[in-house]
């Protein structure tokens, strides 16, 4: 049951990366790269990696490809332009692929891992928690790298609004700090002036036609 | 059962489609960016099942770490490329020679 839950995810995630690399739209390679992500979601949890496949599906679908399908659609792209030659070097990425493939296979096939790659994993005890065990690494041996990671963080997110942050001439917008430094003395300009007098208005009035 | 093997065959055979997309896609910057996180999502599968089949979490965590680089680099790229639309009006890699490269 398990082999062909695996077989049948191995399939749809292949088949989602062949439809990465070869649709027309960008928006379609996209939501193909969606669907390659939760494939390999379920995948780890077939082999019992719960945490990663959670975040992946949470930091990948739910932010990554999100980013990626914004900027996709926001930008105006013509693809027609962009396919110019594409079956030109095409003969030699699936050459490439190939080679790759038969490489990795090769390793093993032939030479071995230096570990018995054809047995199943050890079975993990039932109170066995992937999320747990692995914070337990997490802060106390990878804490450093850990922290080094949050930093990283933070200077991608500094760097992607440095980036893409710009003034615009002309751009009608309130200045808070103006409005709240505002005096008195800046709007209101206080007049002496002799009182009008209301019965010299009538008498005005009365003249009048 | 699945056993190590069908897991390296299946990371290598992703990170294989991966760079055959490179090289089919190559004046399209976003496709390149995609084809690079779906090199770094074929290179978790093998830290993840090394992690699993040899019984050691180390590997579990680096994919941690890789994704969040990858975050970051995803982020900054795309920030990269919005900047890059405006100045140009045009993602075609053939277009980027201004370092003469």
């Amino acid at each position: 049951m398990v082999q062909l839950l695996f077989y049948g995810f191995s399939l749809l995630l292949v088949l989602a990366a062949l439809g990465v690399i070869v649709t027309r739209n960008p928006v379609h390679s996209a939501l193909c790269l969606v669907l390659a992500f939760f494939t390999s979601a379920a995948l780890w949890l077939l082999i019992e990696a719960e945490f990663l496949a959670i975040v992946l599906v949470l930091v990948y679908v739910g932010a990554v490809m999100v980013l990626f399908l914004f900027v996709v659609m926001m930008l105006d792209i013509n693809v027609e332009q962009l396919r110019e030659g594409f079956t030109r070097y095409a003969w030699a990425g699936w050459l490439v692929a190939f080679l790759v493939i038969a490489q990795i296979v090769g390793v093993y096939w032939f030479k071995g891992l230096g570990v018995d790659a054809t047995v199943g994993a050890a079975p993990l005890p039932a109170n066995y928690s992937n999320t747990r065990a692995l914070g337990e690494v997490l802060y106390t041996q990878y804490v450093y790298p850990f922290e080094l990671a949050a930093m990283l963080l933070l200077v991608a997110i500094v760097a992607a609004i440095a980036l893409t942050m710009r003034r615009r001439p002309g751009l009608k917008a309130q200045d808070v700090a103006k409005q709240v430094a505002v005096r008195r003395e800046d709007r209101v300009r206080m007049i002496k002036m002799p009182a009008e007098r209301r019965d010299a208005d009538r008498a005005g009035g009365e003249g009048a036609p | 059962m699945i056993t190590l093997q069908h897991m390296l065959t299946l990371s290598g055979i992703l990170f294989a489609l991966s760079v055959a997309g490179i090289f089919i896609n190559r004046k399209n910057v976003i496709l390149l960016l995609m084809c690079i996180e779906l090199m770094l999502l074929a290179v978790n599968f093998s830290f993840v099942s090394f992690s699993r089949f040899l019984g050691n979490l180390d590997g579990q965590v680096f994919v941690f770490f890789v994704l969040t680089v990858a975050a970051a680099e995803s982020a900054i790229g795309l920030a990269i490329l919005v900047v890059l639309f405006r100045e140009r009006r045009s993602i075609n890699v053939e277009d980027l020679d201004t370092l003469k490269g």
